[in-house]
């Protein structure tokens, strides 16, 4: 005897399933992945979650905390709260306060710690516990490489914070995973032609270099750029990752014929060897009948807080600044409207960690609503080879063989006379994106493959 | 020879802290028997003494200035110090330029306090319980420490400059016979360096020519038999406590102008003053304070370009392997006391 396992209900909802998929059109363009099920936590009810991986405890709190204020204001705007910031300015109009296709965005947060294993817990609960549909954040190249992987792995997309490290999108790059803010490669590329204008072309740089992955990066774009101007380097020593006082290492440089120092330090490291730098009074020399000068690639204006005066007339990069529209136009449209915005909400400007981390989640909200589908691999399409305007960088490309987005760098210098502790830094200049673009298989970056979109299903 | 002759300047530097530290931690030790994981966060709370007082006298109101905007476009809204009005700007400036040796007299009986409360209302309790309770208890006090300081100042550093007569940098090359410029070293490194060598003197003289410090010394040797005297030795091991506390204290207000202080800066100096306590022997004061200073010149003489040269990443390990080689050689430290830590 058997046993059928046909009911009548059963029949009845299968049909009609089958029939409303049969009556469906299929229009085979983007807007076609919206036809799809089967991928990862796809948004149930009229809610979307998405997932803020910010470093909520440890030495880049701040800028975590920075960051998820912009990705809160991000929402809100999303939802059609506040005064939408920089959706009146973003090239693309198919955002409309309507959340993202139509639901309501809610968010969940996980705290980095910047540690790569705690980043990838807090990112894997979010993505197993809360549904979150994308990750994004960060404020350290090896966590945004780690939870990177995790997010090709799980098959949900990564919208990378601030991460400096050519590897991010380099020998590390992956599918799902999208870098807006700049990288090492670009900062030398953007500095040195200003660094040879400023300081000439005959020049002996010693390198002291953060003992980790962004420090080799940075260290070997810097070296690179700046040989190629006609400079020589006459030592790179590395310095542990732990180190805080610098002055054994600063006093080898006033034994050295070199006449610029290049910090390739970022956070706490960077604030305590330009501090020390300055106080073995190396600005004050002058070698080879030259003045010494300090170059620190990487600026981050809330830790050059910490480094108060003694950052003063150093030059650096950075991937946004919050005066760029009023000193320079409204080539880079947008950043006005983000500041007012954020000023209103916080009572200071933004840094540009939280400046990157709000572009991030539009331009993920924009991918969707473009795509018409949650899907990761809709939202990789619609992303890849994306060009767009009116997010504060002005013109910009998400190249999509890297996944990297290519904009103007802004080079700046420590403010001699700072007003505020927000005014810290001055524009000197914004080296234009042709400048900062290379091959996608350029030396810097070898190694590693996109690879393909996981849906995570 | 210049570059010896720096590296040893930094190696005092570096080695002031570190006896400073370890000489609180072998106080502690030597006095209540108590291996004090929070002694690093005593060294942070000091430093945020220093922060405390600049913030204090900085105190403002704020002025529309209706001529200037901000970065919204508003009237300019001026922080006024409230020391302006009371002592006019030319004697405020001073006193904010001076904020940090200033702020020695609001730490010192702070860190007393501190160092008191501390030891009546939490440590006292594992004085009988193993080390590895003392351990766990004080670790877990020093990260409870920093959160809080990072609760109320944010994880940042946070910049506290040396009045501007110490900003500059002295030229040893012409006094000593060698190039100018070839050895300059900061003026606020050298007082460091004084300081720490009166605060480890007073400490020494204090223990050596009190009658407080003669029975302190008495305690350490022997508590039963100071017990049995009739003799309150708890009281005064806990004013030692104290002490040992504002020791930490001063070297941290001391050091801000070096780095700016953050949150985890006394993590940052622990593992390494226990490892000068281990080296110069548990209990010893003396052993402390010169394995600070030996530490700290064989660390700065491992980061030379030089050393790295031929012994890639010596800087990083250098001090753990002179303590293992010193452990292998002499197991109770350099000059470590029989009986201490081998029950």
């Amino acid at each position: 005897m058997t046993k059928s396992n046909f009911t009548r209900r059963g029949v009845m909802k299968t049909g009609a399933i089958a029939g409303a998929g049969l009556a469906t059109p299929i229009i085979f363009t983007g807007a076609s992945w919206a036809q799809e099920s089967g991928y990862l936590n796809a948004p149930q009810g009229d809610t979307v979650t998405l997932g803020f991986n910010v470093p909520q405890s440890g030495p880049y709190a701040d800028e975590g905390a920075d960051q998820l204020r912009a990705y809160e204001l991000a929402v809100e705007h999303l939802n059609g709260e506040g005064d939408g910031g920089m959706l009146s300015t973003f090239s693309s109009k198919v955002l409309d306060g309507t959340g993202i296709l139509g639901k309501k965005v809610q968010y969940v947060t996980g705290d980095t710690q910047t540690k790569s294993d705690a980043a990838r817990a807090s990112a894997r609960s979010m993505i197993e516990k809360d549904g979150a549909i994308m990750i994004t954040g960060g404020s350290s190249s090896g966590v945004a490489v780690a939870v990177q992987a995790l997010c090709q792995e799980a098959g949900v997309i990564f919208m990378a914070g601030l991460t400096h490290a050519n590897d991010t999108t380099g020998k590390d790059k992956k599918a799902n995973g999208f870098r807006h803010f700049f990288n090492s490669y670009m900062s030398g590329a953007a500095l040195a032609p200003i660094l040879a204008a400023q300081y000439g072309t005959d020049r002996k740089a010693y390198h002291l270099t953060a003992d980790y992955n962004w420090g080799y990066t940075t260290e070997e774009a810097i070296r690179s750029s700046t040989e190629a101007q006609g400079w020589e380097t006459v030592n790179t020593v590395l310095t542990p990752l732990t180190q805080t006082d610098f002055s054994s290492y600063i006093a080898p440089v006033l034994q050295s014929d070199a006449d610029i120092l290049v910090l390739n330090h970022y956070g706490g490291n960077m604030v305590n060897s330009l501090t020390n730098a300055v106080q073995f009074g190396l600005r004050d020399r002058m070698v080879n009948g030259k003045q010494f000068e300090i170059v620190v690639p990487l600026y981050s204006e809330l830790m050059a807080r910490g480094a108060g005066q003694n950052i003063a007339g150093i030059l650096g990069s950075q991937n946004w600044d919050w005066k760029l529209e009023n000193q320079l136009g409204d080539k880079y449209i947008g950043t006005n409207a983000f500041v007012q915005s954020f000023g209103t909400k916080y009572g200071f400007p933004p840094s540009q960690a939280a400046h990157t981390g709000y572009v991030q989640a539009l331009l993920y909200a924009d991918a969707v609503t473009r795509a018409g589908s949650f899907n990761p691999c809709a939202v990789v399409e619609a992303l890849e080879g994306y060009e767009f305007d009116g997010l504060g960088n002005g013109p910009t490309l998400y190249r999509a063989e890297d996944h990297q987005c290519f904009k103007d760098v802004v080079v700046v210098r420590g403010k001699e006379n700072p007003e505020n502790e927000f005014d810290l830094v001055e524009i000197v200049e914004v080296t234009p994106v042709d400048q900062v673009t290379y091959a996608p298989d350029h030396p810097q970056f070898a190694g590693g493959s996109l690879g393909t979109c996981n849906p995570g299903a | 020879m210049e570059a010896i002759i720096l590296q040893i300047l930094n190696g005092l530097d570096k080695g002031s802290a570190y006896a400073l530290i370890a000489l609180g931690l072998t106080l502690i030790f030597g006095t209540l028997g108590v291996v004090n994981f929070a002694h690093g966060a005593l060294f942070m709370l000091g430093a945020f003494c220093a922060v405390t007082f600049s913030r204090l006298i900085q105190m403002s109101h704020t002025v529309v200035d209706e001529t200037r905007t901000d970065f919204l476009g508003n009237p300019l809204q001026v922080d006024v110090p409230y020391i302006y009005d009371f002592f006019g700007q030319a004697a405020g400036d001073v006193l904010i330029d001076w904020a940090v040796p200033l702020s020695i007299l609001m730490a010192i009986p702070v860190m007393i306090l501190i160092g008191v409360i501390m030891e009546r209302g939490l440590i006292r309790h594992f004085y009988k319980r193993p080390h590895a309770d003392q351990i766990l208890v004080t670790f877990g006090l020093a990260i409870v420490l920093q959160e809080v300081i990072k609760y109320f100042y944010g994880a940042n550093p946070i910049p506290t400059p040396a009045p501007d007569a110490f900003l500059g940098s002295f030229d040893f090359g012409l006094m000593l016979g060698f190039d100018a410029g070839g050895i300059v070293y900061p003026y606020w490194r050298l007082i460091y360096f004084l300081f720490a060598a009166v605060i480890i003197a007073g400490v020494f003289a204090f223990l050596q020519f009190t009658t407080f410090g003669m029975v302190v010394r008495a305690g350490m040797a022997d508590r039963e038999t100071v017990t049995l005297l009739g003799i309150d030795i708890d009281k005064r091991f806990t004013i030692m406590f104290g002490i040992a506390a504002a020791v930490a204290g001063l070297a941290g207000v001391m050091y801000t102008p070096i780095n700016s202080p953050n949150y985890h800066m006394g993590m940052d100096f622990l593992v390494l003053s226990f490892v000068v306590v281990v080296v110069g022997g548990m209990g010893s004061l003396p052993g402390a304070v010169l394995a600070g200073f030996l530490l700290g010149i064989i660390e700065a003489f491992a980061s030379m370009a030089e050393v790295l040269a031929i012994l890639p990443g010596i800087n990083q390990i250098i001090i753990y392997l002179v303590a293992i080689v010193v452990l292998l050689t002499r197991p109770r430290g350099l000059m470590g006391r029989k009986g201490v830590m081998e029950e």
